[in-house]
């Protein structure tokens, strides 16, 4: 048995995090059934009020994010299609035609108006501008000359630089190839010696660093897994070791860490959590998971040994009416997520909302507009964790509180939602 | 941002700008996600711009970049036109040096800061070594996470050299803080990388008895087991082949207390056709105190259903595990 003094930093930071937690925790659980209900609730208006604040007004200290205003425009707009809410038309425009003021003439998004364009503030703003949907926004965006700016940040190596004359690592080469691909101009140009940096990004613990040699992480797992899949070079992956790495990185405050025995932060419900929704896009042995068919009900061990792949149950079945089962089994079909989907929930809405809104890391942190969008993310990625796809919505045991916290759903791929996601795949697709 | 209202004598009263024409930001009629600049911010970064768009890489230019960088340390566009200007002047790098150091104090997580350090320990090349590892310490042993910093001394190692005392160096953070992964991550770097060890496979047999002992002393502790597995990263079958990694996981076992890492080690040896002796069996169910729920005869799906519930939070990936184990013979 540890004496208290013979703790380590590590370890005393985290009884420190996990008491205030188990003390929200407890809190909770004292509450009469109807102060629960409240509790449970995810404060939209609280948080769109909040959000929309920010899109007119910003006080003086966010000097310091000077050079990120198409993430602010970003993190706050994608936190609003999340919420399913609409803004202004002649904001929306104001919005579009800021970002084109950020937009570099020779290619690419820069931080704010004059300033060098940057893969990271080119990734926010088309993402923004995604969000925004609609002809207008679409087409401001100058495909030809990005992708010169995309083909002048290519290294050797095969990564990306975030600028000119700036830093290579794993983020660099997701906002790259996010933006390529969605606004389908990614070629084997961009392509070819990427898959070999990510990979020798992958740790030995199985995350993936920033750059070869460091520790794993969750932003840049999350990076170097869609950098992947979106390359179709997944399978170089040592993907049982990732996922394994993944899984332990949600603690028991039920949102995840970063890294190893590091500290709880909600921002990683999106990053760490979001890499279960990319690998449900993975169709590979490694990873497939056992679909349920309609009618059964979740998680048991029972349910998943009875569980059906399409082959198995249908061997006695002519094809027709193999066609009709296997037709009706997807439109309701299920997994069972690989993490645990309501302990993040719960984290989220009882840990990481603030009072008055806006959502935060931890406890005793402030909101901004970065978690707030993360958290938000992470907890679509939640609640539609059942989800074999997205065609169905999520059944009421999926949401954690009301059925009135749903979310909409998005492509992981990008973090952009869903239904915007599909109309900018289909204008760009046809310009 | 250092600076008040009062303090700062304005860039338009100073007599050295007199003759430049500050540029205002072009935010459009409509601005959105607009900042409230205080006045001393607007006017620095419309000299900036003014001087950015006439490119003029002078002696005050780089004064005038200072002062943006220090009102704004994110700003990459500065950054990077302050190389262009110390490469155009042919300055002074120590001092940079001096300059970055006064910002990192408050700025350690900054991502511009680190590549221009890196930009400027590039150009003073091995000399700056020594110093710059030293000074890597200082800011490590105030935050020993620091995900920049130790991504910065990897690559002055790489680039310059000065292995020598790495391994010491992460012995003495793991003494301080056994659940430092970062510290365990950096092992993994040198005992791979220096060109005074002989190679994983070399370092194999020391290191695993170096983790063991620390898995031992806390064997809650997930970065030593992660990083044992990583010791046979590519060569699963000397994993299980090898008697101190079996037998840790029995010992632990045996304590039972502490032995989620312990069940799961064993569970990947068995995946991997580790063939276990009685010993492992009856450690198992030792472990197991329900009559009602009998254990499964095949040894890794009993793991699997008994860290369905020991690790609950993650019952969904051990029901995963289950599923994917091969076929019992």
């Amino acid at each position: 048995m540890e004496s208290f003094g013979s703790l380590t930093l590590t370890q005393r930071d985290q009884i420190m995090v996990e008491q205030q937690v188990f003390s929200i925790l407890k809190t909770f659980y004292e509450m009469p059934p109807s102060s629960q209900s409240v509790m449970m609730e995810l404060q939209r208006e609280d948080h769109v009020e909040y959000l929309t604040k920010g899109l007119k007004h910003l006080g003086p200290n966010f000097c310091v994010l000077d050079a990120n205003r198409p993430w602010i425009c970003y993190w706050i707009l994608h936190s609003i299609a999340l919420m399913d809410e609409f803004l202004d038309p002649e904001l929306e425009d104001n919005i579009i035609d800021f970002l084109s003021r950020c937009q570099d003439p020779d290619g690419g998004y820069g931080g704010g108006p004059g300033q060098m364009p940057h893969l990271a503030t080119t990734y926010a703003a088309v993402n923004s501008l995604v969000t925004l949907g609609g002809d207008k926004a679409l087409s401001s965006i100058n495909r030809e000359k990005l992708y010169t700016f995309l083909r002048r940040r290519k290294e050797p190596s095969g990564a990306f630089r975030m600028h000119d004359g700036g830093e290579i690592d794993v983020r660099a080469c997701y906002t790259a190839i996010s933006v390529a691909s969605l606004l389908n101009i990614l070629d084997d140009d961009l392509v070819q010696g990427l898959g070999d940096y990510i990979l020798s990004c992958q740790t030995y613990e199985g995350g993936i660093a920033g750059e070869p040699g460091s520790e794993a992480h969750g932003g840049y797992t999350f990076c170097g897994l869609a950098t992947m899949i979106l390359i179709n070079e997944v399978d170089r992956l040592d993907l049982s070791s990732l996922i394994d790495w993944v899984v332990f990185r949600q603690g028991v405050e039920g949102g995840f860490q970063g890294r190893t025995n590091k500290l709880v932060d909600g921002c990683y419900s999106f990053w760490q959590g979001g890499v279960f929704a990319l690998l449900k896009r993975v169709h590979s042995t490694k990873v497939e998971q056992s679909v349920l068919l309609p009618g059964e009900e979740d998680s048991g061990a029972e349910s998943l040994q009875t569980t059906t792949s399409s082959d198995e149950g249908e061997e006695d079945l002519n094809e027709d009416s193999s066609q009709a089962v296997s037709h009706f089994d997807r439109r309701h079909a299920r997994v069972e997520p690989l993490f645990n989907s309501l302990a993040l929930q719960q984290y989220i809405i009882l840990c990481a909302q603030e009072p008055g809104g806006g959502l935060r890391d931890k406890p005793g942190k402030s909101r901004d507009h970065y978690h707030t969008c993360y958290c938000l993310s992470g907890l679509s990625v939640c609640q539609h964790s059942w989800s074999a796809d997205e065609d169905s919505p999520p059944l009421p045991n999926a949401v954690l509180g009301p059925y009135s916290n749903l979310l909409e759903p998005i492509n992981p791929l990008y973090n952009v939602v869903l239904d915007r996601y599909q109309e900018a795949h289909e204008f760009f697709t046809r310009s | 941002m250092d600076s008040d209202e009062g303090d700062r004598e304005p860039l338009s009263r100073r007599a050295e700008w007199s003759d430049v024409i500050p540029l205002p930001q072009d935010d459009g009629p409509n601005p959105v996600v607009p900042i409230a600049y205080k006045e001393d911010f607007r006017e620095t970064m419309d000299y900036f711009r003014a001087i950015y768009q006439a490119d003029e890489r002078s002696p005050r230019a780089l004064c005038l970049t200072r002062e943006a960088i220090l009102a704004n340390p994110g700003n990459y566009t500065v950054w990077h036109f302050r190389r262009l200007v110390l490469q155009a002047l042919n300055a002074d790098l120590y001092e940079e040096l001096d300059f970055l150091q006064q910002i990192a104090n408050s700025n350690a997580k900054n991502y511009q800061l680190w590549h221009h350090r890196r930009w400027v320990i590039e150009r003073l090349g091995a000399d700056a070594r020594a110093k710059e590892l030293e000074l890597n310490k200082e800011i490590l042993s105030r935050d020993t996470k620091n995900y920049h910093a130790w991504s910065h001394r990897r690559w002055v190692l790489q680039a310059l050299g000065g292995w020598e005392d790495e391994l010491d160096y992460c012995h003495c953070l793991l003494e301080q803080d056994v659940f430092n992964n970062s510290a365990w991550n950096q092992r993994y770097f040198v005992i791979t990388r220096s060109p005074f060890l002989g190679g994983l496979k070399a370092m194999r047999e020391s290191e695993v008895r170096y983790t063991v002992k620390a898995i031992l002393a806390q064997p809650i502790n997930e970065s030593p087991w992660r990083y044992l597995r990583g010791l046979y990263k590519d060569d699963i079958e000397a994993l299980v082949n090898d008697p101190q990694v079996f037998s840790v996981c029995l010992k632990v076992m045996n304590t039972k207390s502490n032995y989620i890492f312990a069940l799961i080690m064993l569970l990947d040896l068995l995946c991997n056709d580790f063939q276990p002796s009685q010993e492992f069996r009856d450690a198992v169910d030792a472990l197991w105190t329900s009559d009602t729920h009998p254990l499964d005869s095949d040894l890794a799906k009993a793991i699997c259903y008994i860290l369905e519930h020991v690790d609950s939070l993650r019952a969904g990936y051990w029901m995963w595990r289950k599923s994917k184990l091969p076929q019992a013979a």
